[in-house]
């Protein structure tokens, strides 16, 4: 999903990455759980020659020119002096690495990296233990309740991210806001007027809480489908052999799930990471720059302070960033196939 | 776990759990819906209202703002070219992918794969140079151009799934039948992929719809925008009438809310179906 988006509704994508390269034959995404379908059956039909390159040729062009492209563009961007006087007059400034030199040496550079870190662990930690204990629940609870249960996850899965920002921004309105309301209704003073947006930090917590809300239906419900794919027998023997119900967790359903486990911690560590409009549009990067995460900071730099060099340096770290924790997740699929 | 018969305290815990997640979970989106229904004066309250007169006065406010009408078709524009194009250029990839042997598919395949996870946000500053360049700034084909690409990988990926579990056989007897390949394309297996061409165009339609980082860069002119910048500049458009805010917001939502509602049966499967079997 997307939707990406986040986390959003962007849905489509998850599925990809847990048939690996090479697996042929894989059930339609529409697919349950329980409807696995026929065994991988040989490819036949092979009326080679041109036709397959054919169909495949504007595909792959046009991800040439408007992925690969731009990338290759954002690379070269990041080796040149490119501010608001390069920028107008249109000249070009090389100037080698000096963009990630100056970064690198810049402690504000460091404080938005190291932030953007522990923003995107705590999130997808909280994300992950949330939404396990929530798939958990749904799977223990009777039909009706699971129905109500489900309709609420799926409508804050569904929520737009540009509208749920908005959304939450209105919850946490200084005057009117239904959070200050909560926070003197519960008993605690100085909730008045209290500004959400005040800090850097707590302008954070409340796009943390926007994530984590957004996030956690993806996990619970792919998290129970799962669930329901774990042969009740096993929770029958664990049972027998008088294991505690964390016990059981730890013995016959993180094993059984570890893949699912594996594959929607990476995607949420990705999503998160390069969360920007949440981020953005939640209070602009702001006050004083102080919630800024690594992709709101490049589009700061580039477009607010006009230092597009310096901007394309700083996505091209993110970028690096990301590729190491993709270039994990490969090793462990790859683990993973050689293992079956 | 689920065996153990419940104690009914534990029970009476599992439900009222429940319930609570349930209001959390569903607290913004209601709220969102009823305040864009109140008047102004009950917006304006220090304690919210939970019973009021619902109006529509709202909506028109929303409505009502300069050239709402261009956002929408704008983003309808957009959003409805791209994954059309996807569609098009997709059915073509994954049927080659799903069907045909030739020499560089697996590349083909982890090219699609590693597309998926393009950090497009990250991206933004290289688009808007490129864009520059060609006079392609606050150009709604220059906008759509980006999203196709955006939604394209994930458009061969899963509909090169449901290819795949078309079986073999009907091509065959269809050939067999006196079809050329072609014809046994469109007349057999192209009704059959008629539930997945819907599930992956509305995902496609939900990514495009969403899409902000972009267009924040790239269409800068009002003329040239769509309802997600229009959403994100509610400050501005309506001072600080929250209630036409949650009213835009609604409108916004909707959409998305009754495709997503519509397909997460769809939603929920496809995407473990893959990572959960492992």
């Amino acid at each position: 999903m997307t939707v990406d988006s986040q986390g959003t509704a962007t849905a489509g994508p998850q599925d990809a990455p847990g048939r690996a390269a090479g697996k042929s034959q894989t059930p339609p995404p529409s697919s349950g759980p329980k409807e696995v379908l026929q065994p991988p059956r040989g490819r036949r039909s092979l009326p080679s020659g041109v036709l397959p390159y054919l169909l495949v040729a504007p595909a792959l062009l046009s991800m040439a020119v408007l992925l690969l492209y731009p990338l290759i563009r954002n690379v070269i961007l990041s080796f040149q002096q490119l501010n608001r006087k390069e920028f107008i007059t249109r000249e070009t400034v090389w100037t080698g690495f000096d963009n990630y030199t100056d970064l690198l040496g810049d402690g504000d550079f460091w404080t938005v990296a190291v932030r953007s870190v522990v923003f995107t662990a705590v999130n997808v930690a909280l994300i992950m233990a949330i939404g396990t204990g929530i798939g958990l629940l749904l799977n223990r609870l009777g039909k009706k309740m699971r129905l109500v249960l489900s309709l609420a996850l799926m409508f804050a899965w569904a929520m737009p991210i540009v509208a749920s920002v908005t959304v939450f921004r209105w919850l946490f309105d200084e005057q009117f806001g239904v959070a200050n309301w909560l926070m003197r209704t519960l008993g605690f003073s100085g909730y008045d007027q209290h500004n959400w947006f005040e800090t850097g930090f707590s302008t954070l917590v409340i796009v943390l809480i926007l994530l984590v809300w957004g996030s956690v239906p993806f996990v619970a419900l792919n998290m129970y489908a799962g669930l329901t794919t774990i042969g009740t027998e096993l929770y029958e023997a664990a049972k027998m052999d008088g294991a505690s119900g964390w016990r059981t967790f730890w013995a016959v359903v993180f094993p059984n799930l570890r893949s699912f486990f594996m594959i929607t911690t990476f995607l949420e560590i990705i999503w998160i990471f390069k969360a920007f409009a949440q981020v953005y549009a939640m209070n602009l990067g702001g006050p004083d720059r102080g919630s800024e995460t690594l992709p709101v900071f490049a589009y700061i730099e580039g477009v607010g302070q006009f230092h597009y060099g310096v901007a394309a340096a700083i996505s091209i770290l993110t970028i690096v960033m990301l590729i190491a924790v993709m270039s994990f997740y490969f090793r462990l699929i790859l683990k993973e196939e050689e293992e079956l | 776990m689920r065996t153990r018969k419940p104690l009914t305290v534990a029970a009476v815990a599992k439900n009222l759990g429940a319930l609570v997640l349930a209001v959390v979970f569903i607290f913004p989106v209601y709220w969102m819906f009823s305040s864009s229904l109140k008047p102004q004066h009950e917006i304006m309250t220090k304690d919210p209202v939970f019973v009021f007169k619902p109006t529509f006065e709202n909506y028109g406010t929303a409505t009502g703002v300069d050239l709402f009408w261009t956002y929408v078709t704008n983003s309808l524009t957009v959003t409805i070219g791209a994954v059309a194009l996807a569609l098009v250029v997709a059915l073509a990839a994954s049927f080659a992918i799903a069907r045909l042997k030739f020499k560089g598919r697996k590349g083909i395949v982890l090219i699609v794969m590693m597309a998926q996870m393009a950090p497009w946000e990250v991206m933004v500053i290289a688009m808007y140079m490129i864009s520059r360049e060609n006079d392609l700034l606050n150009s709604i084909p220059m906008l759509t151009l980006i999203y196709f690409v955006m939604v394209l990988p994930f458009t061969i990926w899963t509909l090169r799934g449901f290819i795949a579990a078309v079986p073999v056989e009907l091509e065959e007897a269809a050939q067999i039948d006196g079809c050329t390949r072609g014809q046994a394309f469109r007349k057999v297996i192209f009704p059959l992929l008629a539930p997945g061409l819907m599930s992956t165009s509305l995902f496609g339609f939900i990514t495009a719809w969403n899409e902000f980082a972009m267009i924040l860069m790239l269409n800068k002119e009002k003329e040239s925008q769509t309802l997600t910048l229009w959403l994100t500049q509610f400050q501005t458009a309506f001072g600080s009438d929250w209630g036409a805010t949650m009213a835009a917001s609604t409108l916004f939502a909707l959409p998305v809310l009754i495709v997503f509602l519509f397909l997460q049966r769809k939603a929920v499967g496809g995407m473990t179906a893959g990572a959960v079997k492992g």
